[in-house]
């Protein structure tokens, strides 16, 4: 038994020596709830990494600008769904590592959401302002829901997320609303529009029992939030002053609010225009402290059990992460992975997390527990990171 | 030592103004360019798209600036724009650089 497994070993030598990627033949069986796409964003392309070995299973090219894309899943896990800067959105098979459709679907977009049942994609739009709609099995398209403002200009589109009862949840950046659309008929979109939330919100998300849309403004200190089991009391604003009037120092990279995971009843949240990250209590919606970080934070993603919080910083901090220790709200390591750390994100059950070193090209992965890195992965300026465990998760 | 110091001043911003004149119509040296094209793609790119198609920001295809002249642009990207979320660059980039970065914009 040990001799023949021996020699298949040395047959199969050659063969596995002459790829660039460590591939299964192509009829083998496998899931895909381990796997992951790593976005390659001046390459205009998708690597699908299987996350267990870890290793490379297949690269996706003619993806379009890749600034800022990001993706989405089918509720199998079989398809990616990627947002291009272009407004491009393409559908990716993850077992056979091809594009399976694809459509230009405007002139610039920021991102997307898939519906609660999975049947419709929502692909945000700058150019122009507003939502459109697609048929996820065949990407044709199925409604739009123009972005269009109490002042009764177009307004570019943030933050679209799903949120509870299916509804697709968005901001209005020029306008400063936020809107709400019931999507169960997606060619007769049902929409709410809340006017007034604040000035210029910039990213919007669902916590992750899909009930609270939260929009953070740039052009104030402040929170828009609405409650989506009782949309009729309207948004509601809080931590308004959270930068007790200071001067706020200046952004080199705007920050995100995904994975602004709640840890048990808190959130962490960066704060704009400040090397701070808020401490929210998701039940009073109030600040309940603030710590002190090395930059601009633009990405604070919480370990999945709620012990930990990573933060990546804008440049020209962009080459260290922080780890916040939740009970005790003290950085317990700075790492300095390279220049120009964009994401970060972890598995499921939070063993391992991954970072995207753009300018190293490289996907370092560390073990969270004992904060150390266990291997790197080649990646042509990498981004976006998005694991399959995505598919089942309302808001992503 | 007031006095020294104020004539210490003077000397410095005369040496600024002379320096700075002469500086301006050199561009910058080749590490920097290579340096201030990768802070344009990836950094800048990050608001205004890495193909400067516009993104939250504004496009900076060499059309759509072609109504604004260099020193808007140039004192745009030093000294940033109120009421934007475009940041003041001076702290890292010089004005030869923020003019090179201009003339890369206007594809020259």
């Amino acid at each position: 038994m040990k001799r023949r497994t021996l020699i298949a070993g040395a047959l199969g030598a050659p063969l596995v020596a002459g790829r660039a990627v460590a591939s299964p033949p192509a009829d083998a069986l496998r899931g895909t709830g381990d796997l992951a796409l790593v976005i390659e964003r001046a390459a205009g392309r998708a690597l699908v990494f299987e996350t267990t070995t870890p290793a490379m299973l297949h690269r996706v090219d003619g993806l379009g600008d890749m600034s800022h894309a990001s993706a989405v899943f089918s509720r199998d896990a079989r398809y990616a769904f990627v947002f291009g800067r272009d407004g491009g959105l393409s559908k990716i098979d993850l077992l056979r590592g091809t594009l399976v459709a694809r459509v230009v679907q405007s002139g610039n977009s920021i991102g997307g959401a898939i519906s609660q049942d999975g049947r419709v994609v929502a692909v945000s739009n700058y150019d122009p302002g507003g939502v459109r709609l697609f048929d996820a099995a065949t990407l044709a398209p199925l409604g739009d829901i123009p972005a269009i403002g109490a002042d009764g200009t177009r307004s570019k589109v943030v933050g679209l997320v799903d949120a509870a009862d299916g509804l697709l949840c968005f901001a209005l950046y020029d306008a400063g609303e936020i809107w709400t659309a019931d999507i169960a008929d997606p060619r007769a979109p049902k929409v709410m529009r809340y006017r007034d939330v604040g000035r210029l919100p910039y990213d919007g998300i669902a916590t992750p029992d899909g009930r609270f849309y939260v929009a953070a403004l740039f052009g104030e200190d402040g929170v828009a939030l609405l409650d989506l089991w009782s949309p009729e009391r309207g948004v509601r604003r809080i931590l308004d002053g959270y930068g007790r009037g200071e001067e706020p120092l200046p952004v080199y990279k705007m920050p995100h609010l995904e994975g602004w995971a709640s840890v048990g009843p808190y959130g962490f949240l960066p704060a704009v225009g400040r090397h701070e990250i808020l401490v929210v209590s998701l039940e009073a919606w109030r600040e309940v402290d603030r710590i002190a970080v090395h930059g601009q934070p633009v990405f604070a993603i919480a370990r999945p059990d709620g012990r930990q919080v990573w933060v990546n910083f804008a440049h020209p901090h962009n080459d260290v992460v922080q780890v916040i220790d939740v009970p005790s709200r003290r950085i317990v390591a700075t790492l300095r992975p390279g220049r120009a750390v964009l994401h970060m994100e972890f598995a499921p059950r939070g063993e391992q997390v991954w970072l995207s070193v753009r300018d190293a090209d490289r996907i370092d992965v560390y073990d969270p527990r004992r904060l150390e890195r266990l291997t790197s992965l080649p990646a042509e300026k990498p981004s976006g990171i998005f694991f399959t465990a995505r598919a089942g998760r309302v808001g992503y | 030592m007031r006095r020294d110091s104020s004539w210490s001043e003077a000397t410095l911003i005369a040496f600024l103004l002379l320096g700075g004149a002469a500086a301006a119509d050199e561009p910058p040296p080749a590490l920097r360019q290579r340096e201030l094209r990768h802070l344009l793609d990836h950094d800048c790119g990050s608001c205004h798209g890495l193909t400067r198609r516009g993104g939250l920001g504004p496009a900076l295809s060499a059309s759509a600036l072609a109504d604004r002249d260099d020193d808007f642009l140039i004192d745009t990207i030093l000294f940033g724009r109120r009421g934007t979320p475009m940041p003041p660059w001076a702290t890292e980039l010089s004005r030869v650089d923020a003019r090179f970065l201009v003339e890369m914009l206007r594809g020259r």
